[in-house]
C-alpha cells in the first residue's frame, strides 16, 4: 500500500475518532444546557456530567492529533488550509477554550452559575458549525490563489447552500450521535427518567440527521460534479449505511438493546465517512491540492507511521483501562462513588 | 510591502500566547512531580499532612491543566494558522516530535482523568501512586518532544536543501540537533525549580495570613528543598546552555552578553544600559563570558562584528538575559539560606519579612520562565529557523490576523482572571485545618461503615 493511503487512513481515524467522541461532548453540553432552561435539570445533569468530567480531555486530544497529524504528513496542507482559515479556526479555539474553562471553573472550580452552563451548551454548536466549514472548503470553489498565497472568498462561502447544508448536517449528527450514547449510557446507570427523555430525543434527531446527510449529496450534484459521480459510485456502501441507520433507530423504538444501537449507529457513521472519503480521494481539497502532491518525505512518513504504531500500543490498553473505570464501572456510572480528588 | 503588518500581528499574537501558555505548561511539567514527591513522602512516613498536600496541590493542579490544553492547542492550530510557510517547510523534517508530543499529552491526559477520579477508590495507596507516574512522565516528555522543536528551530539539520528542495530528509538527526541536550534540560529543570518556589509561596503566604498549622511548614520545607536542588542544576545546566550558544549560535550568545568584538579573554556584561552604541553603568567580570563559553579564562569569543547587519538579534535581549539569571541566583541564595536557616535553627528565616521574601519568589520564577523564552525566541530573530527561513517569509498572508490579536487578547485575560479567581475562592473556602477535619470525620465514618 502506498505511504500516502497510509497516512490518510489514519488520519481517517483520528478524525472519525474525533467526530464521534467530541459529538457525544458536545451535545451532552447543549442538552444539559436545554434541561436548565425547560427545567429539567434534574432528569439529566448528573449522568451527563459523570460521564463527561473524567474524558473531555482526551476528546480534546483527538482533535489535536488530527491538526497535529496532518501538517506532519501532509506538509502542504499547512500551506493552503493555515493561511486560509484563520478566522473561522481561531473562532474554533476561542470556543474550545469556553468548553475548557467550563471545566476548569464550573466542574473543577465549583464556580456555578446557570449563566455558563448555557455557553458552554452553546459552544457544543457553534463549534461544529465552525470546524464543518473546513470540509466544506475541501470540496473547492472557496479558495482564491493569488501572488500572496490562497486567499478564502467568505461571500462564496457565506451564500453557498453546500456551506449550509454541511454545518445543518454537523448539528443534527452532533444531536443524534450524543442522543443516542446518552441513552445508553444513562441505562447502564439505572437512571430511567433520563433514558425515557434521551431515548425521545434520540429518535426526534434521527430523521433529521439522515435527512439532511442526504441533502448533502444533493448539493454535491451541482457544487463539485466530480465528487458526485464518485459518491453515486459508492451507493451500496451508502445503502449498508441507511440500513444501519434503520436498525438503530428500531432498536430505539422498540426501547431494546441500547448498546447494539449505539454500535449500529457508529456502524453507519463510519460507513459514510469512509464512503465520502473515499469517494474525496485523492483530493485534500479541491483542485488544488492532492494528498500525493501534499505528501512528505518517505523517511517523514515511515518514521510517523512508526510512531503511530508505538503509540497506540500505549494508548490502546491505557483507553481501555479509561473506559473500563467510568464508562463500565457499574458502582461509578451509577453514582454510587465518588472519589474525586 | 503589505505582508509586513500581517508578520508583526502575527509575532505578536505567538509571543502571546507562548508567554501565556508558558505559565500553564510550566506548572501543569513541574507539579506533577511535585504531587507524586508529597503522596511519595506521605505513605512512606504514613503522614496524612504529605497525602493532603498532594491531594490539595493536585485539585489546584487540575485547574492549571484545564487552562493549560486549552492555550495548548491554541499554539498548535497557531503555528500552522499564523506560520503557513515555516510549517510546510518544517513539517517535513521536525513534524515526528510534534506527533509524538501529542501522544505524550494523551497518556498524560488519560491517566490524570484517572488519578483525579480515584482519590479513594484503592486500598492500597501504592497504586493510586503509581497512575501518577504516567501522569508525570507525559507531562515531562511532552516538554521534551517541544522543546526538541524549538532546538531544531535554533539548530536545523537532519536535511540538504539543493535548489529550494528538501532532500536527504532524517526526522531522527533532525531531533538530535545540536541545540536538544542544553535546551529539553534547561526547560525540564526550570519546570521543576519554578513549580517548587510557586508551591512554597503558596505555603509561606498561608504561614504569613496567621495560619500556624505544621501542615503549612511542612509543604515549605519540602517545596524550598526542591527548589533549592532544581535551582542549582539550572545554573549548571545554564552554563552548558552559554558552551551550546557559543559553538552554534554565537551571534545569539553574543548580543545577549553586549559582546562586540571577537576576542580572547573576553569580560561578561552584567546589567548596565546601552546608549549610542555604548555600555554604560555596567559589572564587568574580566574573563567570564570566555570561561562561560569555552571554560577557559583566554580562549576567544566570536562577537557581533563577524555578523552582518540583518542577521543579528535586537541587542534588548542582554535585559532579558539579566532579568533570567539574577532571578535564577536570588532564588539559588534564598532557598540556600532557608534551608542552612532550618538546619542551623536561625530565627529570621520564620520572620515575617523573610516569609515574604520567600512569597515574592513565585512571581519571581515565572517571570524568570517568561525571560528566558523571550530571550530565546527573541535572540534567534531574524531567524524563524536559524540559517534557512526568516521570520518575515514565514508568516501568512491574511489581513485578519489583528481582529484576532484582539480577540485571543480578550480570551487570555478572561482565562487568566478566571483561574487566579477560581484557584483563590477554592482554597479560601476550604482551609487545610477544615479539611482535615473533615478527613478525619470520614474515615471515622468509613470504619463505621466497615465494621457494620
Amino acid at each position: 500500500m502506498d505511504l500516502e493511503i497510509i497516512g490518510i487512513t489514519v488520519l481517517g481515524v483520528f478524525l472519525f475518532g474525533y467526530i464521534i467522541v467530541a459529538s457525544i461532548d458536545f451535545g451532552a453540553g447543549f442538552f444539559n444546557a436545554y434541561s436548565t432552561l425547560t427545567g429539567k435539570q434534574h432528569i439529566l445533569t448528573k449522568v451527563i456530567q459523570r460521564y463527561l468530567s473524567p474524558v473531555w480531555e482526551v476528546t480534546n486530544v483527538f482533535l489535536v492529533f488530527f491538526f497535529v497529524g496532518i501538517v506532519g504528513f501532509f506538509p502542504k496542507t499547512a500551506y493552503y488550509y493555515g493561511s486560509t482559515l484563520l478566522v473561522p479556526a481561531s473562532i474554533a479555539i476561542i470556543l474550545l477554550a469556553i468548553r475548557g474553562a467550563y471545566y476548569a471553573f464550573t466542574i473543577y472550580g465549583g464556580l456555578e452559575h446557570r449563566r455558563y452552563t448555557i455557553l458552554y451548551g452553546l459552544t457544543g454548536l457553534f463549534i461544529p458549525a465552525s470546524l464543518s466549514i473546513v470540509l466544506v472548503i475541501s470540496e473547492g470553489g472557496f479558495v482564491r490563489l493569488e501572488r500572496s498565497g490562497p486567499v478564502l472568498d467568505y461571500w462564496t462561502l457565506f451564500t453557498s447552500p453546500l456551506s449550509w447544508s454541511i454545518v445543518v448536517l454537523s448539528l443534527t449528527s452532533v444531536l443524534y450521535i450524543s442522543a443516542v450514547f446518552l441513552t445508553w449510557y444513562s441505562r447502564k446507570a439505572k437512571d430511567w427518567g433520563a433514558v425515557k427523555l434521551l431515548r425521545k430525543y434520540a429518535l426526534g434527531w434521527a430523521l433529521p440527521a439522515i435527512i439532511t446527510a442526504a441533502g448533502i449529496i444533493v448539493e454535491m450534484r451541482t457544487h463539485n460534479p466530480e465528487h458526485y459521480s464518485r459518491l453515486v459510485d459508492l451507493w451500496w456502501m451508502f445503502a449498508l449505511s441507511v440500513l444501519l441507520f434503520a436498525g438503530t433507530v428500531y432498536l430505539l423504538w422498540k426501547g431494546i438493546a441500547y448498546g447494539i444501537a449505539f454500535v449500529l449507529m457508529t456502524g453507519q457513521f463510519a460507513l459514510a465517512f469512509l464512503a465520502y472519503g473515499i469517494s474525496h480521494y485523492p483530493y485534500l481539497m479541491y483542485p488544488y491540492l492532492t494528498i500525493y502532491d501534499s505528501f512528505t518525505n518517505e523517511a517523514m512518513a515511515t518514521a510517523l507511521v512508526i510512531a503511530f504504531i508505538a503509540g497506540l500500543g500505549l494508548l490502546l490498553p491505557s483507553l481501555y483501562l479509561l473506559l473500563r473505570l467510568f464508562l463500565f464501572n457499574k458502582e461509578y456510572v451509577q453514582g454510587n462513588r465518588d472519589d474525586h480528588v | 510591502m503589505g505582508n509586513e503588518e500581517a508578520v508583526f500581528f502575527s509575532r505578536v499574537l505567538t509571543e502571546l500566547t507562548l508567554s501565556f501558555h508558558i505559565i500553564y505548561a510550566t506548572i501543569g511539567v513541574g507539579v506533577p512531580l511535585m504531587i507524586m514527591i508529597a503522596q511519595w513522602v506521605g505513605i512512606k512516613k504514613q503522614d496524612e499532612h504529605y497525602i493532603l498536600l498532594a491531594r490539595r496541590w493536585t485539585r489546584g493542579f487540575v485547574i492549571t491543566v484545564a487552562v493549560g490544553v486549552v492555550t495548548g492547542t491554541a499554539i498548535g492550530l497557531q503555528l500552522s494558522l499564523l506560520w503557513p510557510n515555516f510549517m510546510e517547510l518544517a513539517g517535513n523534517v521536525i513534524a515526528l516530535p510534534l506527533f509524538m508530543e501529542t501522544f505524550a499529552f494523551f497518556f498524560e491526559a488519560i491517566f490524570l482523568g484517572i488519578y483525579i477520579y480515584t482519590w479513594d477508590r484503592f486500598k492500597n495507596q501504592k497504586r493510586h501512586l503509581l497512575l501518577l507516574i504516567p501522569v508525570a512522565l507525559g507531562a515531562s516528555f511532552s516538554a521534551i518532544f517541544i522543546t526538541i522543536v524549538n532546538a531544531f528551530m535554533n539548530a536545523p539539520q537532519g536535511f540538504d536543501l539543493v535548489n529550494g528542495q528538501l532532500v536527504n530528509v532524517s526526522p531522527i538527526v533532525a531531533m538530535f540537533n545540536p541545540a536538544m541536550p542544553t535546551k529539553v534540560a534547561h526547560v525540564l529543570v526550570t519546570a521543576y525549580m519554578t513549580s517548587a518556589f510557586v508551591l512554597a509561596a503558596i505555603g509561606a503566604y498561608r504561614l504569613l495570613k496567621g495560619s500556624s498549622h505544621t501542615y503549612h511548614k511542612k509543604a515549605l520545607f519540602l517545596t524550598m528543598k526542591l527548589g533549592f536542588i532544581f535551582s542549582i542544576a539550572t545554573a549548571i545546566i545554564g552554563d552548558f546552555s552559554g558552551k551550546y550558544l557559543a559553538e552554534y549560535q554565537p551571534e545569539k550568545l553574543a548580543a545577549a552578553e553586549w559582546h562586540f568584538e571577537t576576542g580572547e579573554g573576553a569580560p561578561l556584561i552584567l546589567y548596565g544600559v546601552l546608549a549610542n552604541d555604548e555600555v554604560k553603568y555596567a559589572i564587568k567580570i574580566p574573563y567570564a563570558l570566555s570561561f562561560l563559553a569555552h571554560s577557559s579564562l583566554y580562549s576567544s569569543v566570536i562577537g557581533l562584528d563577524q555578523f552582518a547587519e540583518e542577521d543579528i538579534p535586537p541587542l534588548y535581549i542582554h535585559y532579558l538575559f539579566d532579568v533570567m539569571v539574577t532571578i535564577g541566583m536570588w532564588m539559588i541564595g534564598l532557598s540556600a539560606v532557608y534551608l542552612a536557616g532550618a538546619w542551623l535553627r536561625w530565627g529570621f528565616i520564620t520572620a515575617k519579612w523573610f516569609r515574604w521574601l520567600i512569597v515574592l519568589g513565585g512571581p519571581l520564577s515565572i517571570i524568570a520562565i517568561e525571560a528566558g523564552w523571550w530571550l530565546a525566541e527573541v535572540g534567534r530573530q531574524p531567524w524563524i529557523l536559524r540559517g534557512i527561513m526568516r521570520t518575515s517569509e514565514a508568516a501568512t498572508t491574511s489581513g485578519q490576523v489583528d481582529l484576532m490579536l484582539l480577540l485571543f487578547a480578550g480570551l487570555y485575560l478572561i482565562l487568566g482572571i478566571g483561574s487566579m479567581l477560581v484557584l483563590w475562592r477554592m482554597f479560601r473556602n476550604n482551609p487545610v485545618e477544615q479539611e482535615l477535619e473533615d478527613r478525619r470525620a470520614e474515615k471515622a465514618g468509613d470504619i463505621k461503615w466497615t465494621l457494620k
